[in-house]
């Protein structure tokens, strides 16, 4: 009996735009968080997930009005991560309307608040996101603050605790592959999804329908994060002008430069790809 | 003017996108946790996400478990999502032993634990998974437009097992496990284990059918 396979399109964002880096740096403007959420769920989203990228950095907590714009219209779980430091961070994103919550750098300093936050707000309201950067002897260790900030911490006895302390699930990134669509980083995502008892998702690397499958194929995995190469499929199709150009470096979307590194794909291409090759998933159009 | 329906608050799970759910198909749904709504309530949503005692103990601190045992047991539309499905039955196995409100037989079961990468059973189920009919039809039930084996999106630990087939609107198969997700008495109580709120357009359809049946909106409106 196969797994159903959830495809959730991230988007990355800093103030009021969706921007996209690589390596978790060097961050580019792409437009709107609401235009980018609802697209991807007419389009078949299976959950979608927002992660403040900056709030980390300047313990800054802007999101909640993008995400109860998001929220009335979009019908799908929305996973909101980024800068959340406390329970009273956690219970302000779930009343603005996330259904899920995603921890890092907080769980990293004080990993009791995972089993804490479980025990408040339901196990699998929490998800823990693990940065993963692999060292020269092969080990991979945990950083926080979008790959910035080393913790010393190795990543396979971190997710054991994770999944001890009570998450309800694992969002995998391999630093090291995010944003360069040089495909997903299989031996990472392989140890951890056959490792715990609670749902593993792959992120960092996507860059292509391939890529994809061969994660699920390989990997065992349970869900997939996927941004660049649909952002860019997006971006080639839609005027993105109206996006603010506050914040960021817009010269690049201005440019619509070719992205040589992806062979970008709407979502239905991509899921429509997955059923064809035997793996299960709900349908783009159902 | 349409009906009021309400949607209990038991300071459990996620109010808030059923709360969307209903405005988008044009309930008339109000959030409380006072029973004096529940009673003048046309219709009633359980929802909740969480532990199945917690949400016992919330009930009785806020003393809406005979307010609502009655209006249900009057005939009121009464649909019960996830936590709030599984509040409906005899008791739980979670912790021991808790007892439920005992509207529809049955209990409550946790799905066996994961043990090792030759059984990927991973818990909780987190996703999306195909419902199909079991003995009762899904013709004048809220389910009436969804096709069998349709996709909704899941997110338990726990499901119900209920002592009487007539009872099983669906099944769903997880990793082998099959297991009811959707319940009825054949009369006013409806509910899921899964989320029509998180189940796109399939899922508002739930809720809009849902209004239709038991006349909570007004047409045309």
């Amino acid at each position: 009996m196969s797994k159903t396979i959830r495809v959730i399109p991230r988007l990355d964002i800093k103030g009021p735009n969706v921007v996209k880096g690589i390596h978790l740096e060097g961050l580019r403007v792409m437009g709107k968080p609401v235009d980018f959420a609802k697209y991807y769920y007419e389009t078949g989203a299976d959950e979608l997930m927002f992660m403040d990228v900056v709030a980390s950095l300047y313990e800054r907590n802007s999101l909640h009005d993008i995400i109860s714009e998001t929220a009335r219209q979009i019908f799908i779980p929305l996973t909101v991560g980024g800068g959340l430091r406390t329970l009273e961070d956690i219970k302000m994103v779930l009343r603005a309307g996330a259904d899920k919550v995603c921890i890092n750098t907080a769980a990293i300093k004080d990993p009791n608040i995972i089993s804490e936050a479980a025990l408040r707000f339901g196990s699998s309201t929490i998800v823990v996101a693990i940065e993963a950067v692999k060292q020269s002897n092969g080990q991979y260790l945990a950083y926080t603050d979008n790959g910035r900030e080393h913790t010393g911490v190795e990543v396979l006895e971190w997710a054991k605790r994770v999944n001890q302390l009570g998450a309800g699930e694992i969002v995998i990134t391999s630093v090291d592959r995010e944003g360069t669509g040089d495909g997903f980083d299989i031996d990472l995502v392989k140890r951890i999804s056959e490792m715990v008892s609670i749902p593993v998702i792959a992120h960092g690397g996507a860059g292509s329908k391939e890529h994809v499958y061969d994660v699920i194929h390989r990997a065992n995995c349970d869900a997939v994060s996927v941004a660049s190469m649909l952002h860019y499929d997006y971006l080639m199709k839609h005027d993105t002008s109206a996006a603010s150009q506050s914040e960021g470096n817009v010269e690049f979307l201005k440019s619509k430069r070719a992205f040589h590194n992806f062979k970008t794909a709407t979502l239905g291409d991509l899921k429509n790809y997955l059923i064809e090759k035997g793996i299960s998933c709900r349908p783009p159009h159902e | 003017m349409n009906k009021l329906t309400v949607i209990i608050d038991y300071q459990l799970g996620n109010l808030f996108s059923v709360k969307q759910a209903c405005d988008r198909v044009g309930l008339n749904a109000i959030i409380s946790s006072d029973k004096s709504d529940i009673l003048k309530a046309d219709a009633l949503i359980l929802p909740g996400v969480g532990a199945f005692a917690e949400a016992m103990t919330n009930f009785k601190k806020l003393d809406l478990i005979e307010p609502l045992k009655e209006s249900v047991k009057a005939g009121k539309p009464l649909f019960g999502v996830c936590l709030g499905q599984q509040l409906l039955f005899t008791e739980s196995e979670e912790f021991g032993s808790s007892k439920g409100l005992d509207l529809i037989p049955g209990v409550i079961k946790k799905f066996p634990a994961y043990s090792g990468a030759n059984n990927l059973i991973k818990v909780p189920q987190i996703g999306w998974n195909h419902i199909y009919r079991k003995n009762v039809e899904w013709r004048e039930t809220p389910l009436e437009n969804v096709k069998e084996n349709a996709y909704v999106y899941f997110v338990h630990s726990y499901y119900v097992e209920p002592a009487n087939t007539q009872n099983i609107l669906t099944q769903t198969n997880y990793s082998g496990i099959e297991y009811c997700s959707a319940v009825t008495n054949n009369k006013n109580i409806f509910a899921t284990q899964f989320h029509p709120e998180k189940s796109g357009q399939l899922g508002l359809g739930i809720y809009k059918k849902w209004a239709e049946l038991f006349n909570l909106v007004n047409n045309g409106k």
